[in-house]
């Protein structure tokens, strides 16, 4: 109760007059991202459809191990709190100390998409590609479509160090960065879809 | 009281601590996922996929909560309110897609 009324102070007291864009423009991502997350649903019915059709293949049991999901996990969810980190530096203008905790960020992110790069090759090598079965044609989809937009991310948040460097922490450049990390922790989120319906379930 | 900002969508809303209880959450319940799969304990595998199931159920609300900021405060009213229409969509989406593949699986037989 005691917010609500700091509100209504602060509207009266003219605080809050303008429309703040940077806060428009997070909605507006953020309603990008609602609809993101209707992709990933339509990706993961499919993937639950089609989840044991394995057409004589493997399955998922003799394809994954469990303490490897876990450290792509370890290495996502590290990399979503270091970029809290670093907006957390963002809001103290502490720019060197933002760039650093990106730098991690984008390192963390990079060993993940490496990690799910090697184990796409080991099973494509192994005759295990997507054109198996439908199990391995959805696993592809629904995992690839995850890693792509790690990568995107990992582009993305390059940029942005690079602009952090050119520009300096000004106020696009901040909001450019709390979208980057909207889209981050989405990511993550979607991840932890990922390990239990793909990984956990496909190895009960 | 003193929030000179007017944050949205999360991200700037974060402190130290909501981004340390969020981390130490969700590694507690993705060991436990993980662990809950690979000793087993001799539990029913109804019991270890109700298990898994609430465990991400529950860590995707601590991703929510304690990475993106939401909340029940009138700041992040609208992006909650996009994302429970989201979630609406997504159980009829899914929900109706296993439904009518089931049956379909089931009829063919």
């Amino acid at each position: 109760m005691t917010a609500d009324t700091s509100t209504i102070d602060a509207v009266a007291a003219g605080e809050f007059e303008h429309p703040d864009p940077i806060a428009n423009q997070a909605f507006g991502f953020w309603l990008y991202i609602m609809s993101d997350l209707v992709l990933f649903a339509a990706i993961f019915a499919t993937y639950a459809v089609l989840a044991h059709n394995y057409a004589g293949g493997p399955t998922g049991k003799d394809l994954f191990y469990l303490p490897y999901a876990f450290g792509e996990t370890m290495l996502l969810l590290f990399s979503s709190t270091t970029y809290g980190l670093a907006m957390l530096a963002t809001h103290k203008a502490k720019r060197g100390v933002a760039m650093t905790w990106l730098t991690v960020t984008f390192l963390l992110g990079l060993g993940f998409v490496s990690m799910e790069i090697h184990e796409f090759h080991h099973l494509i090598l192994n005759g295990n590609g997507p054109e198996r079965s439908g199990f391995l044609s959805a696993f592809f989809t629904l995992v690839g479509t995850h890693g792509t937009h790690v990568a995107f991310g990992l582009i993305w948040m390059a940029v942005m160090m690079g602009q952090l460097i050119t520009k300096g922490l000004t106020p696009p450049v901040q909001s450019r960065l709390i979208r980057l990390g909207i889209f981050w922790h989405f990511l993550d989120i979607v991840w932890v879809g990922v390990f239990t319906v793909v990984y956990l379930m496909g190895v009960m | 009281m003193n929030q000179t900002v007017i944050d949205s969508a999360g991200a700037s809303r974060g402190s130290f601590k909501s981004y340390a209880s969020g981390f130490i959450l969700s590694i507690v319940l993705t060991a436990m996922a993980f662990l809950l799969v690979m000793q087993g304990w001799g539990l029913p595998r109804w019991a270890v996929l109700s298990g898994i199931l609430g465990a991400a159920v529950v860590q995707i609300l601590v991703h929510l909560h304690y990475f993106l900021h939401l909340d029940t405060s009138s700041e992040v009213h609208w992006n909650v309110v996009a994302l429970v229409f989201t979630v609406l969509i997504i159980i009829l989406f899914v929900g109706g897609t296993l439904w009518i593949m089931s049956s379909l699986n089931y009829r063919m037989m």
